[in-house]
């Protein structure tokens, strides 16, 4: 059997599985595609649900990563609401909850991640959420408005920019952080404290260092938030946001080599050849850093499922990315490039009072990462200077009156 | 509703229609065309939905914001007509649009 007539089967229909689906029919593979998804709706971005689609500004079909009708068309076998429990890779089968079974020659993994769960009581209370899937958007879109009171667990981009929308809808807004402040695992002090003001100057209020011990309910649903010292959040409702975990338990109960996700090389191959895995559960070399990482953003599972698509098709393998993300907050774009691994300098450049500055972190004069607030140049030049692992002048990178691309030169 | 015509750097051609009030980015991206990415999906985050818009059709696109205007700048291979397909909206205005490709986005 030749590559150009395999079947493909991909496990998850997210932004990773559906965009692979979409680039090995433009990359001309044409085999048979099957892919898999738990939810009931074609693969979609989930960026826009805490964002756009939670103020209105955005309905399903501009979520959708392509209408439904391109499977079809695509003659991608797309079968919704289903969910593998188990992979059997000598026989080279899944099984699914429906108790069918699918057989793959070349099976891709991209399950995706599930938010972290807290086990506290009253956590099974209505009105405490999550946001990851549509689904999960929809229920917390018609649980804030004028007048109603939410509580967010997780002072992370998710928690942050919950509360940017649900301040533009007219809640009103409370964000508890167990650490000493917003941000901690991911970002640089310098950008908690402007976040923090910034979100304070509109109205979001605080509690950071507090520990969340349970919610109390009345009827059934949720009314307020416990704290480890007594007091108790009154809200109507609460979005926890805390972290994710990688959906890699059919993976490692396959045999699969799994770390903090399924572990892949440069091409998405998982240890098994006729596997591989993509997107938010895999744990994936970082070949600027020279090191593995799971970095659970769109950006990331796009490289991915190009370099799936890549080596399903024999095309060359793509050239390494910088890794990146974005936020969006009320009128603030946040854009950060590279990861800051090892960094042993930080150089702030701009005024953060201006809401347009920018925090490098370097490694002796090599770049590692840039964390930019409405500051694109130094975002997109940052980005190349990561790539690129040329030396910086951090004097002429500090005094925003050098232009970047002289930064650069 | 405005029929747009997409150009690969190759010179491939793809002739689609595309509704009203999606920007010029979904049209090809809803339409699996090659050579925009769009990384961000419409965020003005990336620069990757870069393209050139026919000289004959730049004025119907609209101004570039300021966010825009800074990203293009910083992007490879940029000409006066530069866009960022994901800024421009789709109306019947632009209907018979033609827009190019650049060799690649990243």
């Amino acid at each position: 059997m030749s590559e150009a007539d395999a079947h493909v089967v991909i496990l998850g229909a997210g932004h990773a599985g559906g965009t692979l689906a979409a680039l090995l029919r433009q990359y001309g593979f044409a085999g048979p595609i099957t892919m898999i998804g738990e939810e009931p709706i074609p693969p979609y971005q989930r960026p826009p649900l805490s964002k756009a689609w939670l103020k209105g500004e955005a309905d399903a079909d501009s979520l959708a990563l392509k209408p439904l009708e391109f499977y079809r068309e695509q003659a991608i076998d797309f079968r919704p609401g289903k969910r593998a429990l188990a992979l059997d890779r000598g026989a080279k089968r899944v099984r699914l909850d429906d108790d069918s079974e699918v057989s793959y020659d070349i099976l891709v993994l991209a399950t995706g991640a599930r938010p972290i769960a807290l086990s506290l009581p009253g956590a099974e209370l209505k009105g405490v959420m999550f946001l990851r899937t549509a689904a999960d958007a929809e229920r917390l879109k018609a649980s804030i408005g004028p007048g109603k009171r939410l509580a967010v667990v997780g002072g992370g981009y998710i928690g942050l920019e919950v509360a940017a929308s649900g301040r533009a809808l007219g809640a009103e807004v409370v964000v508890l952080e167990k650490e000493a402040r917003l941000l901690a695992r991911v970002a640089n002090p310098t950008l908690s404290a402007f976040f923090k003001g910034y979100h304070e100057a509109r109205g979001v209020t605080f509690e950071l260092g507090c520990s969340v011990v349970g919610f109390e309910g009345e009827g059934g649903h949720v009314a307020g938030v416990r704290l480890a010292d007594g007091r108790v959040v009154a809200c109507d409702a609460v979005v926890v946001g805390v972290g994710a975990h990688p959906n890699q338990e059919i993976a490692a109960e396959a045999g699969l080599e799994c770390a903090r996700g399924v572990v892949v090389d440069l091409a998405a191959r998982t240890s098994d050849p006729n596997v591989f895995a993509i997107g938010d559960v895999t744990h994936r070399p970082m070949p600027i850093y020279d090191r593995m990482f799971r970095p659970e953003s769109v950006p990331s599972a796009l490289e991915q499922a190009k370099q799936a698509a890549c080596a399903i098709t024999g095309r060359p393998a793509p050239a390494p990315e910088a890794p990146w993300n974005w936020s969006d907050q009320y009128d603030i774009k946040l854009q950060i490039a590279g990861l800051p691994f090892d960094a042993d300098e930080v150089v702030v450049r701009g005024d953060p009072a201006s809401a347009r500055f920018a925090v490098f972190h370097l490694k002796g004069d090599q770049l590692q990462s840039v964390e930019a607030i409405n500051a694109p140049p130094e975002f997109m030049m940052g980005k190349q200077l990561i790539l690129s692992r040329r030396a910086v002048d951090k004097q002429k990178l500090a005094d925003p009156s050098v232009s970047m691309k002289e930064v650069a030169a | 509703m405005a029929k747009i015509t997409y150009i690969e750097h190759d010179g491939t051609e793809h002739v689609v229609d595309v509704k009203n009030g999606l920007s010029v980015m979904e049209g090809a991206v809803k339409n699996n065309i090659p050579g925009i990415d769009a990384d961000c999906g419409g965020a003005c985050a990336c620069a990757t939905c870069h393209v050139y818009v026919d000289p004959a059709w730049l004025d119907k696109t609209g101004d570039k914001s300021a966010m825009e205007e800074s990203m293009l700048d910083f992007a490879e291979s940029v000409e006066d007509n530069s866009r960022l397909s994901c800024q421009i909206k789709v109306s019947d205005a632009l209907d018979g649009m033609v827009v190019r490709m650049p060799e690649s986005q990243h």
